[in-house]
């Protein structure tokens, strides 16, 4: 059982703060989900999370497992078990995701030990195989003059490959229609266990008909305004964020 | 006859080299040196007596002699072309450099026959293994003259010729006369006449008519002697066609003042001939990497020089191709990478003299932290021909802010039968794709080495298996050393 805590948690970028004091803690097994308008600071706290050199943390603390990893690099909360699936991944020109995700996972591996190519290639296949993949993508260059679907599908082929215990997930509905939607959405409820805990950013209600959250939060300039359970989604949905900024931000 | 001695404690153990596919090319592996007496030294500075004493030593004909000696005045008389080159050429010193060393054994056929320092080096960077899993033929060359030559017998016995250039001139002189110094001229450029005036060891390869070499044949040069110059030179013929892959690995210890690699390369591809020339070069940081390659394609024959340039201080180099036959193809892959105080100056010259020939240039580079990297290339289509293409694309990519890359293209296509495109983008290793591949566990050096080797991979693709493992090696450790 691993624990995220986010606690009391400031970014800005520049002199711009962007979060303003958020706390948040999700266990392995759960699957939260933030919920709220644009440039309400979702995308920046999961980058911040991760490590992005672009956002500063002024104040406050992330935890894993009661370790900080604000003093780590972004690789090295990559492999202590962090994973972000990203909004606009990048393109890696002449990199294929075989390729990469084998170096993904030789970094993983102790000073010395050797990836064993056959085992990684079957576990690779395997997990092909589940999220319905063709053999033949692999063999492409990283998100190169992919469609949306296909970089959505990509992050989840790596999210499935490394095994993370926290996946957060920037915006992973935007840019998909509803068929892609629903092959990425049934790819994160194939990695749904007892060992990942995922922290969902989304601005639409959608998502959650296809990954149905335990936890949902509302965000409102660079806070958790309001949380509840997935009827808050519902709720949100009906209501508009005018209600929320109406009824739910403090004067 | 001399103490082993290592200019820097930080080789790698001999067990690391066991691993290493291909010799040359691993600077780490090939930073150390061995302390020779040598029998044969024509002293520093150049004048007409080390002319004369690196002729007498060889015991040439009068006539290299006089080839020679009239290449040095062509050397002495040219200016430094720093009117379109760069002003670090004016800071090599011809009187310090030694113009020739040796120990003045004849190369040996076996490796137990090899001087036991001697053969320690080329063992330390793999040169045996590498001969019996994958080369037709090994030539390895000790500072001024080939140390070992072998060829196996089955590529003899097909009547191919494989030896040094001192070899080749003394017994194959109507052979090597008739194309000697005809592709590029003694007065090509400085350099090449410099290389015409003091020019020892490099290889001289025949393969006759209709025989195809199926397996490379290789030569290493090694600099193993501080402010020495390498000149070597080589010719290669390939007869009506025939067919061959020559490969070339060089590398020099580290030291502390400059060293001079100045190289000529000819090739002759007669009648629908196939000569592959693949160059992966490794140089300390401190040599001065100037050489003139450039072959001659016939009718329908095909000339491809695949150039790869890690370190140096400076290179500069233009592969190119004469196409003089009908239907004749030319082609340039070249990678480069620059890294802090490195300057790569490379290119390709394309000269189209027939119809219906094709050449093909593309060129990669990769600039590092302050290293900077230029493409020259020159395209000549004159008016009279027709059915003549070309196509040109160069690509540089840079990794930090303050690298550097420049391109000269100069495409000369005149006529209206003839086509040419040309290609040429630059870009840089964003911190949006490190982040991206620092967030799946990569370091940072790993993650820009990742991206330095995805931008060449298609390049790198069309090379021989060990020569792209070990390209992608090196530049992982290039890499390594330069994040910061």
């Amino acid at each position: 059982m691993s624990q995220l805590e986010i606690k009391d948690l400031h970014v800005s970028i520049g002199e711009k703060q962007i979060v303003k004091g958020l706390s948040l803690t999700v266990r392995s097994g759960e699957v939260h989900a933030i919920m709220g308008p644009n440039g309400t600071g979702k995308s920046t706290l999961a980058k911040a999370v991760a490590g992005h050199p672009s956002f500063t943390i002024t104040s406050g603390d992330v935890l894993l497992d009661g370790k900080s990893i604000l003093v780590m690099q972004p690789d090295e909360r990559a492999r202590a078990g962090l994973f972000l699936a990203f909004q606009y991944p990048s393109e890696i020109p002449g990199v294929s995701i075989a390729n990469f995700l084998r170096a993904a996972v030789q970094a993983r591996l102790g000073e010395g030990e050797e990836l064993d190519a056959t085992a990684y290639y079957k576990r690779l296949y395997s997990k092909m195989d589940m999220l319905q993949i063709d053999r033949k993508f692999t063999s492409r260059a990283i998100n190169d003059g992919f469609s949306g679907g296909e970089k959505k599908r990509c992050e989840i082929l790596q999210m499935a490959m490394l095994e993370p215990k926290f996946a957060l997930m920037d915006e992973t509905d935007s840019g998909l229609d509803i068929d892609a939607l629903r092959i990425v959405a049934d790819g994160v409820n194939a990695l749904r266990s007892t060992n990942l805990g995922v922290l969902m950013i989304t601005h639409y209600q959608r998502l959650l008909s296809y990954i149905v959250p335990d936890h949902v939060h509302v965000m409102w300039d660079g806070r958790i305004v309001k949380s509840g359970d997935k009827s808050l989604a519902l709720e949100l949905e009906a209501k508009g964020y005018d209600w929320v900024k109406n009824e739910l931000v403090p004067a | 006859m001399s103490d082993v001695t290592e200019t820097e404690s930080l080789e790698p153990p001999i067990a690391d080299t066991a691993d290493n596919p291909v010799s040359g090319i691993d600077q780490t592996a090939g930073n150390f040196s061995y302390k020779m007496d040598y029998e044969f030294d024509a002293g520093t500075g150049l004048s007409e007596k080390t002319v004369r004493y690196i002729s007498s030593v060889k015991k040439e004909a009068p006539w290299i002699l006089e080839f020679r000696l009239n290449a040095l005045k062509q050397f002495l008389a040219k200016p430094m072309p720093t009117h379109w080159a760069t002003k670090d050429l004016e800071n090599i010193n011809f009187d310090k450099i030694r113009y020739y060393l040796s120990s003045g054994q004849k190369p040996k056929r076996t490796w137990d026959e090899v001087p036991d320092d001697i053969k320690k080096t080329f063992e330390r960077l793999g040169i045996p293994e590498h001969e019996r899993k994958f080369l037709a033929g090994v030539e390895a060359q000790f500072d001024s003259e080939a140390a070992y030559s072998n060829i196996k017998d089955i590529v003899s016995k097909q009547g191919v010729i494989f030896v040094n250039s001192t070899e080749g001139l003394r017994e194959h002189p109507e052979l090597f006369r008739k194309f000697f110094g005809k592709v590029i001229p003694t007065g090509d450029n400085k350099f090449s006449a410099l290389n015409s005036a003091v020019f020892s060891g490099g290889s001289f390869i025949y393969v006759p008519k209709g025989v195809k070499v199926a397996q490379p044949l290789q030569a290493y040069f090694r600099i193993n002697a501080e402010n020495f110059g390498q000149f070597e030179r080589t010719l290669i013929i390939a007869d009506e066609g025939a067919e061959v892959v020559y490969m070339e690995g060089c590398t020099a210890p580290k030291f502390s003042t400059s060293t001079l690699h100045s190289a000529v390369v000819e090739l002759v591809a007669l009648k629908g001939a196939k000569i592959q020339y693949i160059t992966v070069q490794n140089w300390a940081n401190n040599v001065f990497n100037l050489v003139t390659k450039r072959g001659v394609a016939h009718e329908e024959a095909e000339i491809k020089w695949i150039d790869c340039n890690i370190g140096s201080r400076l290179t500069m180099k233009y592969p190119g191709v004469v196409l003089k036959g009908r239907k004749a193809r030319g082609e340039v892959i070249s990678i480069a990478l620059a890294n802090d105080g490195q300057h790569q100056d490379t290119g390709a010259k394309m000269i189209h003299a027939a119809d219906e020939t094709t050449s093909n240039i593309v060129a990669k580079s990769i600039s590092v932290g302050q290293g900077r990297s230029t493409y020259r290339g020159v395209v000549h289509i004159p008016k009279h021909l027709k059915g003549c293409k070309n196509n040109t694309e160069c690509d540089a990519l840079l990794i930090s802010p303050n690298s550097r890359t420049d391109t000269y293209p100069a495409i000369t296509v005149r006529g209206d039968r003839n086509s040419v495109q040309h290609e040429a983008s630059v870009s840089k290793v964003s911190e949006e794709q490190i982040f991206y591949m620092q967030q799946r566990g990569l370091t940072e050096g790993q993650a820009m080495s990742l991206s330095v080797n995805g931008f060449i991979n298609d390049l790198a693709r069309q090379f021989p298996m060990e020569y792209s493992v070990e390209l992608k090696r090196l530049i992982d450790l290039e890499m390594e050393g330069s994040v910061g």
